[in-house]
């Protein structure tokens, strides 16, 4: 049984348990953040950090398996991989990932 | 010694305590996991069962914990993981248990827990009451009551089968008076090993933590968009109680020869003067009415079994004749006045449109003495506020230093 736009208490499975893998990719949990972590492909220098230690697996990935950006359906505004970020030496010390105040009300 | 009883499986007739005729239950009904902690005037209970683990008796993992808060918490874990689990505790015990009901009545588990009742501190009391059990009315566990030994054991027998019926899933406490029950020795008729196997059958959960072929989650975060329905659907769950009950009653009723409602009455069809009680008292009740009976006085008595589910309708229903009804109450509704069993049945009775005076008796508080003259008592109250018309005092102490 599945929650879906019209469920009602009729509809909710016993005891509140979730009987699927995986359903939190369903759920949208973008629009809890303060803070937007930005991306700037031109100083990542694909160290992993991000990826590694996102607690919500939201940092994307391309094709090629290399940091493509953030992914904001998820993204709680933690801010973890901007602390992760590395400064680029080659950008006059620059980070690829740096926080911003969200203003933008959860968007993706 | 060996007895059949009436119509039915043949059975072993010995003396137990409650705490051993519960011991004695468990140890047939073989469940997986117990997790407990001692507690006055519980520890018996366990320890007898421990010594059923001890001697290989059963196969069941006994852990010992270190508080009540913890085993409960033990035996919601073995729940969700597809387990058949008990615990037992009393008063200060099951407050410590407390956060612990409501999710594992949230959760759907069918726990079962015998509570053995005891008064609630300060000043320290060992003694019985129910105030331990009643606080808990409204945790969404199925409150059951029993009046003496045997129905000690045939109730934790039959709160297996009314916790894990597919309607329910819903934890059960049985409750029984703590030393008046508890550690007094009587005759108790036990069914067969095999045949106490084969009607609680075994147990098969529909999910389980422990299944790799369907990994589900137990527990999440429920916030304001959920929570109200998850609470909605154990109202209904609740509300099916009633005949699930019922039906495993009349279940084992045909096993056993005894047989059980959510009331019991007694000599209530056609009496004027009704006292309603719960657990041993009811039995002191019943005497009580004979001895009145014989002084020509219409005097019944309501045994309530089930206190949640409230049967309200049922109590009505089975006094028709009802002029005056008088509630004993083992515990104390503060700031409210009267007890709680009271309360419930008043509120039926305005459900149902009774015009009939209801009077609060509050005794037996931390295993205060109430004999049959107490009651008859109180009945004589009844008669004579049905002979008058005037209720006097609604709320009312027996044996009390007044």
């Amino acid at each position: 049984m599945k929650i879906k736009q019209g469920s009602t208490w009729r509809d909710v499975p016993e005891g509140g348990h979730v009987l699927e893998p995986g359903t939190s990719a369903e759920y949208e949990t973008g629009s809890w953040r303060s803070q937007r972590p930005k991306f700037d492909p031109s100083i990542c220098i694909q160290c992993m950090s991000c990826w590694l230690f996102c607690p919500d697996m939201s940092i994307k990935l391309d094709a090629d398996g290399k940091v493509a950006g953030v992914d904001y359906r998820f993204c709680k505004g933690c801010g973890l991989c901007a602390r992760v970020c590395p400064a680029n030496p080659k950008k006059g010390g620059a980070h690829a990932l740096t926080m911003e105040v969200e203003t933008e009300g959860g968007k993706r | 010694m060996t007895t059949a009883v009436a119509g039915t499986r043949k059975a072993r007739r010995v003396s137990l305590t409650g705490n051993d005729a519960a011991a004695e239950a468990l140890r047939q009904v073989n469940p997986d996991i117990a997790a407990v902690f001692p507690i006055t005037p519980q520890t018996e209970l366990m320890h007898k069962f421990a010594e059923f683990v001890a001697n290989g008796k059963v196969n069941t993992d006994l852990v010992n914990v270190e508080s009540e808060h913890s085993a409960l918490s033990a035996v919601i874990g073995a729940s969700a993981a597809g387990a058949r689990a008990v615990t037992a505790t009393s008063s200060a015990g099951f407050a410590l248990m407390w956060e612990l009901l409501t999710v594992t009545s949230g959760l759907r588990l069918p726990v079962v827990m015998c509570v053995v009742n005891r008064a609630l501190s300060a000043p320290l009391n060992i003694h019985c009451d129910h105030s331990d059990t009643m606080g808990a009315r409204d945790s969404g566990w199925i409150q059951l009551f029993c009046e003496d030994s045997q129905e000690v054991y045939d109730t934790t027998i039959m709160a297996f089968r009314i916790a894990e019926h597919k309607d329910l899933r819903l934890p059960v406490m049985v409750n029984f008076d703590g030393f008046i029950i508890s550690h007094t020795m009587e005759v108790v008729d036990i069914l067969e090993d095999a045949d106490v196997k084969a009607f609680v059958g075994e147990y098969k959960p529909e999910h389980h933590l422990l299944n790799p072929d369907e990994p589900i989650l137990v527990g999440p975060v429920d916030l304001p968009d959920w929570l109200f329905e998850h609470k909605r659907a154990n109202i209904e769950a609740t509300g099916r109680a009633p005949r699930v009950i019922r039906e495993v009653m009349g279940e084992f009723g045909r096993l056993s020869g005894r047989s059980y409602d959510l009331i019991e009455t007694y000599r209530a069809s056609d009496a004027e003067l009704v006292l309603v009680a719960l657990g041993s008292t009811a039995g002191t009740a019943k005497e009580a009415a004979d001895e009145l009976r014989e002084k020509g006085v219409p005097a019944g008595v309501i045994k309530v079994r089930s206190f949640r589910p409230f049967p309200g309708r049922e109590i009505w229903e089975a006094m028709p004749k009802a002029k005056v009804v008088g509630v004993l109450d083992r515990s104390i509704a503060f700031g409210l006045g009267g007890g709680p069993v009271f309360h419930e049945v008043r509120s039926f009775g305005y459900e149902i449109g009774a015009r009939v005076p209801v009077v609060s008796y509050v005794y037996g508080i931390g295993g205060r003495d109430i004999n049959t003259d107490h009651i008859v008592g109180a009945f004589e109250d009844l008669q004579k506020i049905a002979a008058t018309g005037q209720l006097g005092e609604r709320y009312r102490y027996l044996n009390l230093r007044d």
